[in-house]
């Protein structure tokens, strides 16, 4: 990609050539590896570098238009522009975006360099390595059918016509397993693990294969469950996937917009459990994708949602935040309409609760460790879900995997259902929580 | 007889550096077959068994209507290209947007580097790729001026507001009302080291509405799309009055449904949308992928029955305007009509390059990807369950207590063949009448068991258009069926 300032120096030249006098650029350029195994072979490798760039324009009548493209050279962006131009008539003409006043505030001093990228072959072998000690782990384990190591280099930049220009460079690696079972008269089994962090060379292998390995021996016997209402336990993973589908409940557009759980005036309201406290915090030492400003230049923060139940602040753009007089909180999108979004959620225990529960004692629990197809089971604008799971029944410490069942409910009565929210937090790749008890969901078994 | 020499003709490795190609930059034509044919040459030489190259260009655009506003006019100008490289059975790919000669030089060289091959030494010869002429399906079929005529942003803008203001009209309770377009011109190359050089150009649009309706603490929300292919006149001719209608009777009836009650039931699945059945419990699992993965129970079934006498189901390419429409595959391959299940045998699975090169079935016209940075694989284009015997009155005669699913949500199927379907409307069926809405209902079964259990299919097939994402990113797809009867599934509620 064309560096930072020579895109600057592009865009300010064409620009005035076509006589916009007001403009900004979101861009990023993404270099990336990733490779796939099948019984000891690779299976497929795949390289890619690829770079592209969000132009917003204002007319004379100040409304915006917006064009994205990968052609970042001269005679990329000169089109770009003519076409957000050309958009921007059509453009809304109330709540119109404008630059975050936070465009030049200062971002947060985090690590911002690239790692080292591994050798592909050293990603094949070792992906190999683990694929065959994994088969091995298990006689009933046949197959490793979705498996990857991949690493990523990410630089990305904001720069507007007033002079505000910062950018970030991120490297980070991921592995994921997800192993299958086969055993004759039994139905395949299958669970999986992933790990996130700054390189290859951090990546905790061993403990993605373990996790990978237990999990899927751990689901080779397995019950039906009677259908009722259990009190249920979800996993840190399982809690974070639920929380982000009914994101638009902190989503200060999606407030706007009619498209949310919350309005405006939920702010203050008890909307979960005391035992219950929620961040948004992108600059988390546990975010490994970590980010310091969004999509419009403005510097990312902790954000406090929850606290002790209490519904204390929402996500929000430049946009959002003027029309709720409130500070952008640095979740911003660029785009014809700026959209926000989550970072880095943080759960964590509210306030003191008065009975602690334990799995080693408690009986009938379900624990659900994996929630799937969210896409088609949640009802997000009706707060409803309705989902099939991977978990287990637990009695007196002793855990027995459940065969196919689904997990149902309503969010906000979720949140305000949770009996305990453990001490101990988990840092996920998509956010730290601890384990989160709830009382009274209904599961469908037998 | 004396044979000529050709060496003299050929290209030599140290000649590279000085070469001057000078192809179309705004259009995919006749002029990248020698950059492209060089650039195949090349990756022959340094020891790769095929080398693919797939260049595409993207001029795209959505429009979102938010009430009685044009909330959104997104444009967004993508090229970019991909090479593959097979070495045996293995192979790798290098995506790029730097479609310059040294550009796509890089990306081969990266490509052949990753499989332990190296470009050739300096006095080594490139040998010749004779590509055929340019296939070119876009000249063929007119379709060199479609972007030309598709509607304009003022005529989007325009179009949608008056299919949100019909929307207003007919519902009720209505919280929100949203009304989306897309557009989606793509312009595709293919060279190949086989010989193979096809382009070609895909229209595809769609159009819908979200409906959010609440009343107290009951809320209901709907949505509908409608799409195609090859039609640049689509959005003008969109019927957003019947569209705005069944939507808002839809929303309305589901405001105040209950709750359905977790269990076994018999269902009868609507046709259109309802496709969306056979194509995650069963279409997936014949992709050639899943049998790379060992993640398919058919794996081994061809010619086998693993479905009712009473099903029969085809994936193609060919229907007139459907969603999954493609004259050739992401491989330059000419689609075709493949049929997959004939009164419940097993007759075909469907097939790409490589999953054809390991496995062994036949390449089906399926290698579809996203864009230039998925390798292409084998992907579900249109398919469908073939039209029944029964009548709906026959069908719904048939079930004393069970439940109509009417609109389907969303659904997938995991490595083990489980799958699982929202519906987002549905009704209570009782003496074969349809009695009370309900809510919150998600279809769970096994592949291998539910294909057994479609016993009855009526004679109304319809097609839908669907976006389905897989291990080469989100593609358009049309499901269908008719109105099919499943004896017994499991049902997740309350």
């Amino acid at each position: 990609m064309s560096s930072i300032n020579e895109i600057a120096s592009y865009a300010k030249e064409k620009a005035a050539q076509l006589g916009i006098k007001k403009f900004d650029i979101y861009g990023s350029s993404v270099d990336e590896t990733s490779v796939q195994v099948d019984r000891g072979e690779p299976k497929q490798v795949k390289a890619s570098q690829r770079s592209g760039v969000t132009v917003r324009v204002w007319n004379e009548h100040n409304t915006v238009g917006i064009t994205s493209t990968t052609d970042v050279d001269a005679n990329g962006l000169e089109l770009a522009l003519k076409t957000a131009y050309e958009a921007s008539f059509f453009g809304a003409k109330e709540h119109v975006p404008d630059f975050s006043p936070e465009a030049f505030a200062p971002v947060a001093d985090i690590p911002n360099e690239k790692a080292t990228q591994a050798p592909v072959s050293n990603l094949i072998s070792s992906l190999i390595e683990v694929e065959k000690q994994l088969l091995e782990a298990h006689p009933a384990i046949k197959g490793v059918p979705y498996n990857g190591m991949a690493q990523r280099d990410i630089d990305k930049f904001y720069l507007n016509s007033e002079g505000a220009l910062r950018n970030e460079s991120r490297s980070y690696a991921s592995i994921y397993l997800y192993s299958k079972t086969e055993e004759e008269g039994r139905k395949p089994r299958s669970a999986g693990a992933m790990r996130i962090n700054r390189s290859v060379d951090m990546l905790d292998i061993d403990g993605c294969l373990k996790e990978a390995a237990e999990k899927t021996i751990s689901h080779l016997n397995y019950e039906k469950v009677k259908s009722g209402k259990y009190c249920v336990v979800f996993s840190p993973e399982a809690f974070l996937d639920l929380l982000g589908a009914f994101s638009n409940l902190f989503n200060a557009q999606s407030i706007l917009d009619k498209q949310s759980l919350s309005t405006p005036e939920s702010l203050g309201n008890e909307i979960a459990s005391p035992l219950l406290s929620l961040y948004d915090d992108a600059l988390h030492s546990g975010n490994i994708a970590a980010e310091t400003f969004d999509g419009e230049g403005t510097p990312t923060r902790r954000v406090s949602l929850v606290e002790n139940g209490i519904l204390t602040g929402f996500l929000h753009s430049s946009g959002t935040a003027k029309r709720l007089n409130a500070q952008p909180t640095g979740h911003a999108n660029m785009g014809s309409k700026v959209t926000v979004g989550s970072h880095f959620y943080h759960v964590f225990p509210g306030v003191g609760a008065e009975r602690e529960y334990s799995l080693d004692t408690a009986e009938n629990i379900i624990y659900i460790d994996d929630l799937q197809a969210l896409h088609a089971g949640v009802k997000a604008l009706q707060g409803s879900f309705s989902l099939p799971f991977d978990g287990w029944m637990v009695s007196n410490g002793k855990w027995t995997s459940i065969d196919s069942a689904t997990v149902a409910g309503d969010f906000l009565t979720v949140l305000k259902s949770i009996v305990y929210v453990e001490k101990e937090e988990k840092v996920t790749p998509g956010g730290v929580c601890p384990r989160i008890w709830v009382d009274g969901l209904s599961i469908t078994g037998d | 007889m004396t044979l000529s020499t050709y060496s003299s003709t050929l290209l030599l490795s140290q000649q590279l550096p000085t070469l001057q190609y000078s192809p179309t930059p705004a259009r995919f034509d006749e002029t990248w077959e020698a950059p492209l044919a060089t650039l195949l040459g090349l990756g022959r030489a340094a020891g790769a068994d095929l080398i693919e190259f797939f260049l595409e260009r993207v001029n795209y655009i959505s429009c979102l209507a938010e009430d009685d506003a044009i909330t959104s006019i997104s444009p967004r100008l993508t090229t970019g290209a991909g090479v593959r490289v097979f070495r045996g059975q293995a192979d790798c790919y290098v995506s790029t947007n730097d479609l310059s000669f040294s550009g796509l030089k890089s990306a081969l060289e990266k490509g052949l580097s990753i499989l332990g091959l190296q470009l050739p030494a300096p006095k080594a010869y490139i040998p010749e790729i004779n590509l055929e002429l340019l296939r070119d399906y876009a000249t063929k079929k007119g379709k060199d001026t479609w972007l030309a005529s598709c509607s304009s942003m003022r005529e989007m803008g325009e179009i949608l507001l008056a299919a949100n203001d019909k929307l207003k009209q007919t519902a009720s309770h209505v919280q929100s009302r949203r009304a989306t377009y897309f557009r989606d011109w793509q312009e595709v190359l293919v060279a190949t080291s086989d010989g193979t050089f096809a382009r070609d150009i895909r229209l595809t649009q769609s159009v819908g509405f979200n409906l959010l309706c609440a009343d107290g603490a009951n809320r209901s929300s709907i949505a509908e799309r409608a799409g195609t292919t090859s039609d640049a006149n689509f959005l003008r001719n969109w019927n957003y009055e019947t569209a705005a209608e069944n939507v808002s009777e839809s929303a309305g009836k589901m405001l105040y449904a209950d709750y359905v009650e977790s269990g076994t039931y018999p269902i009868i699945m609507a046709n259109h949308f309802g496709g969306v059945i056979f194509h995650e419990a069963c279409g997936h699992l014949l992709e050639t992928t899943q049998i790379e993965r060992k993640t398919t129970p058919f794996a081994d079934k061809k010619g086998e029955k693993i479905a009712h006498e009473s099903l029969t189901a085809w994936d193609e390419g060919r229907s007139e305007n459907a969603f999954g429409t493609v004259d050739m595959d992401d491989e330059g391959m000419p689609t075709q009509r493949t049929l997959l299940i004939e009164k419940g045998v097993l007759k075909n699975f469907l097939a790409d390059r490589a999953g054809s090169l390991r496995t062994g079935h036949p390449r089906t016209g399926s290698g579809r990807r996203q864009n230039y940075t998925f390798a292409a694989a084998s992907r579900m284009r249109n398919t469908y369950i073939a039209p029944g015997d029964y009548t709906l009155e026959e069908i719904f005669a048939s079930v004393d207590k069970g439940i109509y699913c009417k609109k389907m949500g969303g659904g997938s199927v995991g490595a083990t063949g489980q799958f699982n379907f929202g519906v987002d409307e549905a009704y209570l069926i009782e003496n074969g009448k349809i009695t009370k809405p309900l809510k919150g209902a998600i279809l769970i079964g096994e592949a291998t068991e539910i294909m057994n259990k479609i016993s009855m299919c009526s004679q109304d097939l319809s097609l839908a258009p669907g976006f389905c994402g897989s291990v080469s990113g989100s593609i358009y797809t049309t499901v269908g069926q008719p109105h099919i009867k499943v004896d017994s599934i499991t049902v997740g509620g309350r």
